[in-house]
């Protein structure tokens, strides 16, 4: 277990290092450069900047300078803003959109598979619809659609919720229930699926034989089993609303990493891209690693330890 | 559910919450603990503060004046700082922190002489702040994006690009209130500039005291009606009134409380809702419908800007004047400035666009008259003519899929259409229409690879060279590639004097050289369209600038 | 000792054959696939889904001929008109026919939604299978190696994307939007898909056929594979619609179709400033094909999921 653990450890950090170094390659390939604008601005100037942020030096000296900052955990100056470094944005942007997160993860995870288990329990039956429906909603309404209308017709006509901007919790609600209805909707489908195929088992018709309650059927063997589809997407899911998510954060006006992630490269901010992808990506890793551990925990089939097969 | 998966469960929950907890307490500040940031919201009404509400459409990259580089700055230092000279309500240039100046007989030497006005903290404004805040913004190591816009001071240009020293720059602090600064060469507009936010002065003691000091607020020490109290980063901006400021009982305002909200349409949306007093940018479909609707609370604002086409001149066909000609004359420019951009912009008769003075101070663009010729039977006539100098037909060209490349935005990509639908009817050609992301066009334009591109210019100075000095051979942002000798001679004749007929007489000519050569396609003039709440009063618009709130009143 | 085998005459009596054929089956046996279909039949809902697919499939072929306007044809004295007899779902901002934009950008949005899902459904599949039944080392390489090209932000590889095959003229065409959207999305269905075989894997019946001698291709086809089907059609139908969103967002961004041409992401985000100002048809109406779409291919992945699956076989 404990071998198992540091291997993938281990693993993890290659894998974050090659993410590193793709985008780095990538983001110097794309056109475009964080000092270009629309202006009379001489070349001396814009050499000037470059050279104030190291953008003369040739890049292979550029990487290796990034990656040594990198490991003194110094994620560099933004090109764009003389106020925040990196870090700083990151620091101040992720508790934002984490917030929002955190939020939208907990009414998904309280609704979303309890709506799939319900909706199988009662399979081609009113309340298997009616779930369905809902779950159907939350999929086939872009969240840009759904943002704007939840402002035009909700919050416009409710006093005391505000219509976009940060700073207390009411800020938080409406895109919090934005951000949660896609991953809800999500998981309620492939619970419903999964649970269905688990009811179909010999395990359960076994339990149901045994004389076992309805109830403790569905919790103790179809709930646990059916739950293992809904966990694998859950690492994507977490760190996917963790981070943020651009639209909802652009409509509401949140000042969240999501925003940051896809301004910085509108922006060729080059630092910012950087840390914004290796944050993202280090929490990707980490909730896939979750991911399995969490599959090794529930599921006694899959057997991490054993070496080979 | 099994033990385990329980306190797995809770264990990712707990993990996702204690990362986010973990950090908020110290860096989220706002939420609970600043009641202040939305009491304002609250309040006006109950007349305790006067709080003017607004939204500021971008995070600025700094509040530091050397290092602005656009409206999302300068909005907000326009009403924390005052430079040498700004403008009264009638866009006139007045004495600010100067009280009077004098003008050497060779045009190039001002001496400013300054009034007693005072810092946010209290110390006094004096010659040699403007002295180290000048030399500053040029110093190469600060790398300022904008510092090309002190190039007018002698000796500048060469300290800025490494080639001279910061002791030439000729701009010297004779005593406290003297400030004497020599020209490279007499410059018309030199005391608009002095209006300019690169040229606001910071305070000497606090910049070397602290080189952070414009990031936080507490040390963020300016001269102007306001003082910066909150700036929480991508989410709001506040001002308090400046007592210290010399002319501060002009000033109504207890504060103005700046949101930073991108989407058009959600601020839209709170200043509907009563959430704003004043929206400086609206979505182009709310304007049109407000003008429609002869909405009171719609103001339509002057601008100094023209919205154009770059034509590549080094692209055939378009290396032709015929064809260039044709292009343009097929547009009918009333149709999208009334159908579409709806916004009470004007169809260009230019380049340069309506609200510049000329020598006699009647405006500019009475002297040149409409320069733009719209007549689509022409055009194609026109357009054939060019085509067989060229050695192409109609075909040839419609085969080589020349396309118009704009950067995305809605009203761009309308326009664009537009335009497109009107060269098909009118010349019987197909150009695609290509959008992409702003910094790919840029790029592209810089390297030539484009056959069509939109661009649009904004002055900086109330001058038609802010306008006309675009197309110099190998000018920044000359995108056309556009290179015509005789052009270049009358500008930079122009550009040299002080003799203010010469320089018209010279703008004049070289706009109309412009015009029949056409290696851009002007389509319209800019107008600002901002919207008002009617309890507000004493907001007004100078043309190269966001309005102006400084002197708003909330009743 | 001898024992004398007496034959009697009764033992050679004629036997009744009329139970002859008791075990026999006696239904016609039915094949697989047809059997689905049957069973298909049966979900009204998952018919109704099929036929509104078929409908929109029909509508986005010919829908753009129907009212005799064009798509990119502008009419200025004609903008913002709300629908009417003559223009069904009212015209856009450039006074162009809304009805044929509707149903060109349903037959974008198809087009790129079920060539991105199908390309998805095969690479994820394709390495999610290998990957779960590879041995450990090959596995965990294989999950990497999906990690990162999942970490690397879509956004630059969209633009990189567009830039490296749009010479100028083309744009930024669908088949580099569907590439680049195919690029990172298939490595959810790949994760699902590895999960689920780690699972079954683990299964009796597959432990049973490993005993008996079975190949490792042969459990996948036999048992894996069918088993899985329920998740992945299931993932699919979300992945539709989740690529007709991803080129949405990218119109946003700049990156999608260009103008004249539509998608209904394209056409529900120009409608969005109308709807502050009182047009709201302008996104209804995408909005709700869209939704429309979305129902459809969710109620028919559904219905296929029941149908497939030989569990639930009555």
């Amino acid at each position: 277990m404990k071998r198992y653990l540091l291997k993938r450890l281990a693993m993890s950090i290659v894998t974050l290092w090659a993410v590193i170094t793709i985008t780095f390659i990538l983001m110097h390939s794309v056109p475009g450069n964080p000092f270009a604008a629309e202006s009379k601005m001489p070349k001396v100037v814009y050499e000037n900047l470059q050279k104030k942020y190291g953008l003369d030096k040739p890049l292979t000296e550029q990487y290796f300078i990034y990656l040594g900052n990198l490991l003194k955990g110094d994620l560099g100056d933004s090109m764009k803003s003389r106020v925040e470094t990196v870090n700083d944005m990151i620091e101040r942007g992720f508790p934002v959109s984490a917030r929002l997160g955190v939020q939208a993860l907990l009414i998904a995870i309280c609704f979303g598979p309890a709506l799939g288990a319900f909706a199988a329990l009662y399979q081609n039956k009113l309340p298997d619809y009616i779930s369905m429906i809902i779950a159907i909603i939350g999929i086939s309404v872009p969240s840009f659609i759904m943002g704007t209308v939840l402002i035009q017709f909700v919050a416009r006509n409710v006093d005391w919720l505000p219509i976009g901007g940060w700073g207390e919790f009411k800020h938080t609600i409406l895109p919090s229930f934005a951000m949660a209805l896609m991953p809800m909707a999500t998981m309620a489908r492939l619970m419903r699926s999964s649970m269905l195929e688990v009811l179909g088992q010999d395990y359960i018709k076994t339990a149901k034989s045994k004389g076992i309650t309805r109830a403790a059927v569905i919790l103790k063997h179809a709930v646990r089993n059916a739950i293992l589809p809904v966990i694998s997407v859950l690492g994507t899911t977490i760190s996917n609303l963790l981070v943020g998510s651009f639209v909802i954060e652009k409509i509401f006006g949140i000042p969240g990493l999501g925003m940051f992630f896809v301004k910085s490269i509108n922006n060729r901010d080059y630092t910012l891209i950087m840390g914004t992808t290796i944050f993202y990506a280090a929490i990707l890793i980490t909730m896939l690693l979750l991911v399995d551990i969490a599959y090794m925990f529930i599921d006694p089939r899959i057997k991490l330890t054993k070496e080979g097969r | 559910m099994s033990k385990k998966f329980l306190t797995l469960m809770s264990l990712l929950l707990v993990m996702a919450i204690v990362v986010t907890g973990c950090s908020s307490p110290a860096k989220e500040p706002a939420p609970s603990e600043t009641p202040s940031t939305e009491a304002p919201a609250e309040t006006p009404s109950t007349g305790e503060k006067k709080i003017l509400r607004t939204n500021n459409s971008s995070e600025p990259g700094s509040l530091d004046p050397a290092l602005a580089q656009g409206t999302h700055e300068s909005w907000i230092l326009s009403n924390t700082f005052e430079g040498l000279m700004t403008y009264d309500q009638e866009g006139k240039v007045v004495p600010g922190i100067a009280e009077s100046y004098e003008l050497s007989e060779d045009n190039l030497t001002y001496t400013f002489k300054l009034r007693d006005a005072k810092w946010s903290n209290g110390d006094p404004v004096t010659a040699h702040d403007f002295e180290f805040s000048w030399k500053r913004a040029l110093d190469p190591e600060l790398a300022a994006d904008y510092a090309f816009q002190l190039y007018y001071i002698k000796g500048a240009e060469a300290y800025n690009t490494g080639e001279g020293s910061v002791d030439d720059v000729m701009v010297k602090a004779l005593d406290d209130k003297t400030l004497e600064v020599t020209l490279e060469a007499p410059t018309g507009y030199f005391l608009e500039l002095t209006a300019f936010y690169t040229y606001y002065p910071v305070s000497k003691n606090v910049v070397e005291a602290n080189p952070d000091w414009a990031k936080t607020p507490e040390t963020h020490i300016s001269n102007g009606p306001f003082k910066l109290v909150t700036w929480e980063h991508n989410a709001y901006i506040e001002l308090e009134k400046n007592p210290n400021y010399y002319a501060a009982d002009q000033i109504k305002l207890d504060g103005i409380h700046f949101d930073i909200i991108e989407d058009e349409n959600t601020a839209w949306q709170k200043y509907e809702g009563g959430e704003y007093d004043i929206l400086a940018t609206l979505p182009q479909a709310v304007a049109a419908q407000m003008s429609a609707e002869n909405n009171p609370e719609l103001v339509i604002g002057n601008q100094v800007g023209v919205y154009y086409y770059n034509l590549n001149s080094e692209i055939k066909p378009f290396n032709n004047a015929k064809v260039r000609n044709a292009l343009s004359m097929a547009i009918d420019r009333t149709v999208i400035v009334e159908k579409i951009t709806q916004g009470g912009q004007m169809a260009a008769e230019g380049a340069v666009p309506y609200g510049l003075t000329d020598e006699t101070g009647g405006e500019y663009r009475d002297k040149v008259g409409n320069l733009i010729v719209e007549d689509p039977a022409k055009a194609k006539q026109l357009f054939e003519e060019g085509l067989a100098e060229e050695g192409m037909t109609v075909e040839d060209f419609n085969k080589a899929g020349f396309v118009l490349l704009f950067n995305t935005l809605e009203a761009h990509k309308k326009i664009a259409q537009a335009v497109q639908e009107m060269w098909r009817t009118n010349l019987g050609i197909n150009i695609g229409i290509e959008n992409v992301e702003f910094q790919v066009k840029l790029d592209r334009e810089k390297a030539g690879d484009y056959h069509i591109s939109r661009g649009g210019w904004t002055g900086d100075y109330m001058d038609p060279m802010t306008i006309l000095d675009l197309w110099l051979t190998g000018g920044a942002f000359n995108d056309a590639r556009y290179s015509n000798a005789e052009y270049d001679k009358l500008i930079l004749e122009a550009k040299g004097t002080a003799d203010q007929n010469i320089r018209f007489n010279n703008m004049r000519e070289a706009e109309k050289i412009l015009m029949k050569d056409m290696p851009i396609i002007p389509v319209y003039f800019y107008t600002q369209p901002y919207a008002v709440k009617p309890n507000v009063e004493g907001i007004y618009k100078l043309p190269i600038y966001y309005p102006t709130i400084t002197y708003a009143n909330i009743k | 000792m001898k024992t004398e085998i007496q034959l009697t005459k009764d033992m050679f009596e004629k036997a009744d054959l009329s139970n002859r054929d008791a075990d026999k089956i006696r239904r016609p046996s039915i094949k697989y696939w047809p059997d689905v279909w049957r069973r298909l039949k049966q979900n009204k809902l998952a018919m109704i889904g099929l036929i509104i697919i078929i409908a929109m499939l029909i509508m986005s072929i010919i829908g753009t001929n129907i009212n005799g306007f064009e798509y990119y044809e502008q009419d200025y004295s004609k903008i913002n008109v709300h629908p009417n007899s003559e223009h069904w779902f009212g015209t856009d901002e450039l006074g162009r026919d809304l009805f044929s934009r509707t149903w060109l950008g349903a037959r974008y949005s198809l087009i790129i939604g079920v060539l991105a899902a199908a390309i998805d459904f095969i690479i994820g599949v394709l390495y999610g299978g290998i990957a779960g039944m590879a041995t450990r080392k090959v596995d965990a390489i294989m999950m990497r190696i999906a990690e990162v090209i999942y970490s690397v932000p879509y956004l630059l590889v969209v633009i990189l994307l567009s830039v490296v095959f749009s010479s100028a003229g083309a744009g930024t065409s669908m088949f580099v939007m569907i590439l680049a959207m195919s690029l990172t999305g298939w490595v959810p269905m790949a994760i699902l898909v590895r999960g689920q075989v780690l699972q079954l894997k683990e299964a009796e019946y597959s432990l049973a056929a490993e005993s008996l001698g079975a190949t490792k291709g042969w459990i996948l086809k036999k048992h894996i594979i069918p088993n899985t089907l329920g998740p992945i059609l299931v993932n699919i139908t979300l992945t539709i619609p989740r690529a007709i969103f991803s080129e949405a967002t990218l119109g946003f961004l700049g990156l999608g179709l260009q103008p004249p041409k539509s998608s209904l992401g394209t056409l529900a985000n120009e409608g969005l400033a109308g709807m502050t100002v009182g047009n709201s048809y302008q996104i209804v109406i995408p909005a709700l094909f869209i939704s429309l779409i979305m129902f459809a291919f969710n109620v028919l992945g559904d219905g296929l999921r029941d149908a497939l699956d030989p569990r639930l076989r009555k």
